[in-house]
């Protein structure tokens, strides 16, 4: 029991790491960018190629993951992005949907279609032991790594002007601007800093989940849903969704075990429920206030 | 001064008829392409299969573009109801074995669609409680929510081997379903014909016009008196029947339903589908889907495995530079070769 929470736990970190990037820009712009598990993706095949190809170990591939997806963030954004944020949903939806498919084409192309395999560090390897709990040594990292993530999050979003000038974007753009706050370029910065976060949990969690060319679609799902369960306004609502989604997609997984079928699919049933429930109940979120708009 | 009134009432209603009758004209693009399509059974037998396919999809596009062209809900689960009335027509074709009325293919086709409609009908008060964001995901997870029950109920749907045993009977207990498909398409491709007819009335009628007043503007359209959620409850469901009587025409023509039925590229490639052709236009729906297969066809020959690549790239080079897809292209150039306004 205390395994599956721990379990979930981490899971849930690490869906946070992968998704608070979207939550963000999808308020700050309520531009609905569905690629942004093409980024998790990037950054999880980076880490990959770095370990494989040049030997290295994964704490070289997380910041090289994060660096290198945060920058290709910003390009896309600048190049492509830029273009879409006033035109309508089903359009942003469309092109973003587009860029999926060729992200999983090429990634199919390059690296192969088959789940990739990583190796954790060697000093994370294997189990501690705390009384009866089995706590695997690497899981524990992502629950410490993301923990002091989000704590730093939070701090920057509460404590530093970027982060005030950011919240009143969030709050209301048109205003903001007219503050004299350049929310294009906090956008931009947003965008590319989710985008860095995205390829870092990707890189992160390349060992926990199976990371094959699907990713962006599969994970598609589970954002929208921390995102619906936890709303856009601030970062505390998509973490506690994250958690809660984690816990119990790991609960899923271990109590109601299905033969064939996707690794999505199992157990999915109680998270969907839950995400349509919420959004007929509360389409702000469980923990997001209505806009003030 | 009464007088008056009521003549003025008149002359606005036949300039209203008038209207009406003028947007419902058939032009002579429609005729040669129905005419086409019928002929392609006769001139190419041995494709025959794979128009049935197109017709299909042409089918569940236009379901898409009643929903996403004309009440302008976006849906990234239509694929349920394609889906469930696969199952449906599937699940009927086997109780029926082959013979009597449980196995009759229209028979099938009808029930498919008072089955998703009523379905339809009652997850569309879900789906408008929200705005465009909301009702994307509300869309998805209903439609992940039905791929989880027919993963689920496998005693029932055969899970993930498929359901075995569909044995349709006789189309109007005349035609077999050959081996070669062409009765299949010629069967698909009647029932996508009535379909567009009635679908073409439908958009033409003041509830299709209501339809794109709540589309320009919910809020205007409302103060005008339109009842703006009646009439997308009533367009989600005609949607969601549409949808039910393509995934029926799956499941009778290929006597086979897996779960890929009610997969998410399901949904995804109908609402490419539907961009591709042109929004709300219903022919781009048709045009669409016989566009996307061709495409589909050569990418998948020239480069098996990648050409999702493709098809992502087409996706995004249409938003940033073609509005309107090719139905936009193609109304463009008719207008230009009749000097008149007005699409089809």
């Amino acid at each position: 029991m205390l395994t599956v929470l721990f379990d979930g736990l981490a899971y849930g970190m690490l869906l946070f790491v992968l998704a608070v990037g979207l939550s963000v820009t999808l308020g700050l712009m309520n531009f609905i960018n569905l690629a942004h598990g093409a980024f998790a993706m990037a950054g999880g095949y980076i880490a990959v190629v770095l370990m494989q190809r040049f030997g290295l170990s994964l704490f070289w591939g997380l910041p090289v993951a994060f660096i290198v997806t945060a920058a290709a963030g910003a390009f896309l954004e600048r190049t492509l992005y830029v273009h879409l944020y006033d035109k309508p949903h089903l359009e942003q939806v469309m092109f973003t949907i587009g860029l999926v498919f060729m992200s999983v084409a090429s990634v199919d192309y390059f690296m192969g279609a088959s789940p990739q395999i990583v190796d954790v560090p060697k000093s994370l390897e294997g189990n501690i032991e705390i009384g009866d709990l089995t706590l695997n040594k690497y899981r524990l990292f992502v629950i410490v790594f993301c923990a002091v993530l989000t704590a730093a999050l939070q701090l920057g979003l509460s404590r530093t002007r970027f982060g005030s000038r950011l919240r009143a974007a969030v709050d209301d753009a048109r205003v903001a601007r007219g503050l004299g706050i350049n929310v294009t370029a906090i956008f931009a910065l947003t965008f590319a800093f989710g985008s860095g976060l995205a390829g870092l949990g990707g890189a992160l969690g390349a060992a926990i989940f199976s990371l094959d060319p699907q990713f962006p679609l599969k994970f598609m799902i589970y954002f929208l849903v921390v995102i619906a369960v936890g709303g856009t306004t601030t970062i505390t609502g998509p973490f506690f969704a994250s958690i809660l989604l984690g816990v119990a997609d790991v609960a899923g997984k271990y109590y109601t075990p299905t033969i064939a079928g996707h690794q999505i699919q199992v157990g999915g049933f109680v998270i969907y429920t839950i995400m349509v429930l919420v959004l007929i109940f509360r389409p702000q979120g469980l923990f997001g206030r209505a806009p003030g708009k | 001064m009464i007088d008056t009134a009521a003549h003025a009432t008149q002359g606005g209603e036949s300039r209203a008829m008038a209207y009406f009758a003028e947007r419902a004209k058939w032009r002579w693009p429609e005729f040669a392409l129905w005419i086409g399509a019928f002929a392609l059974a006769f001139l190419f037998p041995s494709r025959a299969l794979l128009f049935n396919e197109v017709a299909i999809l042409a089918l569940f596009a236009l379901s898409l573009d009643i929903v996403l062209g004309y009440a302008g809900i976006v849906s990234l689960g239509h694929g349920a109801f394609f889906g469930l009335g696969a199952y449906v027509a599937g699940l009927l074709a086997k109780a029926g074995a082959g013979a009597g009325l449980l196995s009759d293919p229209t028979f099938g086709l009808l029930i498919s669609a008072i089955f998703c409609a009523f379905v339809g009908y009652i997850t569309s008060f879900l789906v408008l409680r929200g705005a465009d964001l909301t009702r994307l995901m509300v869309t998805l997870g209903v439609a992940l929510i039905f791929a989880e029950l027919a993963n689920r109920m496998a005693w029932l749907t055969g899970g993930a081997d498929g359901l075995q045993g569909v044995m349709p009977g006789k189309i109007l207990g005349l035609f077999e379903f050959d081996l070669f498909g062409r009765n299949a398409y010629l069967y698909s491709l009647t029932t996508l014909f009535l379909l567009f007819i009635v679908a073409r009335k439908v958009i033409n009628s003041p509830f299709g016009v209501s339809l794109r007043a709540i589309k320009g503007n919910a809020l205007r359209a409302g103060a005008v008196g339109i009842n703006v959620n009646r009439r997308l409850n009533g367009a989600y469901t005609l949607g969601a029947a549409y949808a039910g009587v393509a995934g029926a025409l799956l499941a009778q023509t290929t006597a086979f339903v897996s779960l890929d039925v009610m997969e998410f590229h399901r949904s995804a490639d109908v609402m490419l589908i539907v961009i591709f052709g042109g929004v709300g236009t219903l022919y781009g729906a048709i045009i669409g889907a016989a566009a996307f297969k061709i495409l589909y066809d050569l990418l998948a020959a020239a480069t098996p495995q990648y050409w999702q690549f493709w098809l992502g790239l087409i996706l995004v080079l249409l938003v940033l530079f073609v509005r309107g897809g090719i139905m936009g292209l193609v109304t463009g150039v008719y207008q230009r070769l009749t000097g008149k306004g007005g699409a089809a």
